[in-house]
């Protein structure tokens, strides 16, 4: 079995009297895209915002490797190496395509806070950041206004930052949304790639692409997981097929 | 793009014209300048934190007039005090203000972190205001310049106008050298990016509290500096040095010369208290005046006073991270990032 690179052990988020997340624990494996599917209002977008740090978990634990980083923040635990993509995408929209990135390399590099040293004179990072561009085949696009390109070369450039930051797992939030289809099958390709020496977690409502890419899926509803496996067992599984696929008795 | 030689030379030939001024000018106009400098300087420091780490801070006032009093209070009545012992001490007491203010405020946004720092800045005014310390509402009177001497050899008359004038202005090229720096290094990149997307500054692992806490602290420990020869040049400092009134005026200086680059709050102040200065001669109603033509160079000029120096020559100053091209419409409007950090904190 390849190395756990994240493990979440029955964790559990609460807004007040609701349960958004209950008694959720999975393994995303080093080499593998495991999927998380579901309904709306499944729970998936909070588990990957308890994932990332981006919400407190009301109890369970999230390691990553060996590390237990259910106290830390975000930042924290981007350093750790997790790295994210949003539901919306989230990037430095007024600044170059190549800073967006760049400023992703410079938050993992040796001295991210350096003071009187020009920001762009560190050849290491600038390096870094053009093998990132050049991962999601977004070098060409180095000097656009970041915030002024297509929605499907925004999210490339997103994925960029969070390949930049050489993360051990990445959590990929509906990235196909809002895609037209030649868009998506670009997105789909990079997805595709990611698992090489990572491990990534997606959240996604479009299910060709789903199976097109997961290794593991995880299926949840109304906070809870009611399947996991591989994804042809997991098809086949009434339970999941009466929550989610289609009907069962059809 | 920018021309080098225009970068270069524009710069230089403004400082040998600034520095031949005292040969110039009558001693008030000396003075006068002195004055602007020193809240271009305020202005300046004020811009780390406004345009760079984009948090408005309603309290810079209050650092300024903290070294003053510092200054005041630190100063013998028989005779001057030593610069070399009062300014780090007016500088720090700032610097422990900023530290105090902001490792509070700074866990606010907004409209919010407006309110409470401006709550702060009120609270420091009052409790000069409202106690004897250096002689309460009435203020208190500095009667001796600061002294600059080595092993008792005096090295810089500030009892001298010109004197005094020249070492503004030489404040006025190390503050601009060392924002420059500080706003090009990747500390700075850090916090403008905070500034553009909190929420992905903070999932790429940039430390956002830290990082802007350290602004807040080294624009009010320069906010210091400002204040502490501004209260040498009055020779006097009172509560309104760290009132509401003056923080807001320099945020005007900030937002009229143009938040988006390190020089641009110092035109800012030359150009509002210019403005002042010529409109006193002119007329009793010179408020309104000027009132109405601060509201029309905002209208008109939405990206400062910098804006029209860069139509003019080229763009001699380049913005820090905004680029130039101006395309029909972004697919993502700027201030949008912000609403989308607070859907999560709702979500």
């Amino acid at each position: 079995m390849p190395e756990i690179a994240l493990r979440a052990g029955a964790l559990e988020k609460r807004f007040g009297g609701l349960r958004a997340v209950s008694e959720v624990s999975l393994d995303v494996r080093i080499g593998e895209i495991h999927a998380v599917i579901g309904p709306n209002g499944a729970g998936k977008s909070t588990l990957i915002n308890l994932l990332s740090g981006d919400l407190p978990v009301t109890s369970g634990t999230i390691t990553i490797g060996d590390h237990d980083v259910t106290r830390l923040g975000p930042d924290r635990r981007g350093l750790a190496g997790v790295g994210r993509s949003y539901q919306k995408t989230t990037i430095f929209p007024q600044s170059t395509v190549f800073e967006n990135v760049r400023l992703a390399a410079q938050a993992r590099s040796q001295k991210p806070l350096r003071m009187f040293t020009h920001a762009l004179a560190d050849d290491s990072v600038n390096l870094h950041a053009r093998g990132a561009l050049q991962k999601v085949g977004l070098e060409h696009r180095a000097d656009a206004v970041a915030g002024f390109m297509s929605h499907g070369e925004q999210r490339q450039l997103e994925i960029a930052m969070v390949l930049a930051t050489d993360p051990v797992i990445i959590l990929l939030d509906e990235p196909l949304a809002g895609m037209g289809q030649s868009e998506a099958l670009g997105v789909i390709q990079v997805i595709r790639s990611l698992k090489d020496g990572r491990a990534v977690l997606l959240v996604e409502h479009d299910m060709d692409a789903v199976f097109a890419l997961a290794d593991r899926l995880t299926v949840m509803a109304d906070g809870r997981v009611i399947g996991s496996g591989a994804p042809e067992e997991v098809r086949n599984d009434p339970a999941v097929r009466a929550a989610y696929l289609g009907h069962g008795d059809h | 793009m920018a021309n080098p030689m225009k970068q270069k030379v524009l710069p230089l030939l403004l400082v040998a014209l600034a520095a031949a001024l005292p040969f110039l000018a009558p001693t008030y106009y000396v003075q006068f300048s002195t004055r602007v400098f020193l809240l271009g300087l305020l202005a300046m420091s004020l811009n780390l934190v406004v345009g760079f780490g984009g948090l408005v801070s309603m309290c810079h006032a209050a650092f300024f007039g903290l070294a003053g009093y510092a200054l005041a209070l630190a100063s013998p009545q028989s005779g001057p005090a030593s610069l070399w012992l009062t300014l780090p001490l007016a500088v720090g007491v700032a610097a422990l203000a900023a530290l105090a203010i902001g490792g509070l405020s700074l866990r606010t946004r907004g409209i919010y972190f407006i309110m409470v720092t401006l709550a702060f800045g009120e609270m420091l005014f009052f409790l000069f205001h409202d106690t004897q310390i250096a002689g309460g509402s009435d203020g208190a009177y500095i009667y001796f310049k600061p002294e600059v001497a080595i092993a008792g050899v005096p090295l810089i008359d500030l009892e001298n106008p010109r004197t005094f004038y020249w070492v503004a202005l030489g404040l006025l090229v190390v503050f601009v050298m060392l924002l420059k720096a500080l706003t090009n290094s990747a500390f700075g990149h850090a916090l403008v990016a905070a500034r553009n997307n909190e929420r992905r500054a903070r999932s790429l692992g940039f430390p956002i509290f830290r990082i802007r806490l350290t602004a807040f602290v080294i624009s009010g420990a320069l906010a210091g500096i400002a204040g502490y020869f501004a209260a040498a040049q009055y020779g006097f400092v009172a509560p309104q040095l760290l009132g509401w009134h003056l923080s807001a005026t320099i945020l005007v200086m900030v937002v009229l010369g143009g938040m988006r680059t390190v020089t641009g709050p110092l035109i800012g102040a030359v150009v509002l208290l210019g403005l002042e200065e010529v409109l006193k001669a002119l007329t009793e109603h010179w408020k309104l005046i000027e009132g109405l033509i601060v509201i029309a160079i905002v209208l008109v000029l939405p990206g400062g006073v910098q804006d029209l120096a860069d139509r003019v020559f080229g763009s001699a100053t380049r913005r820090v991270d905004e680029p130039r091209s101006r395309p029909e419409k972004p697919a993502v409007p700027p201030g949008e990032p912000a609403a989308a950090t607070r859907e999560v904190e709702h979500a």
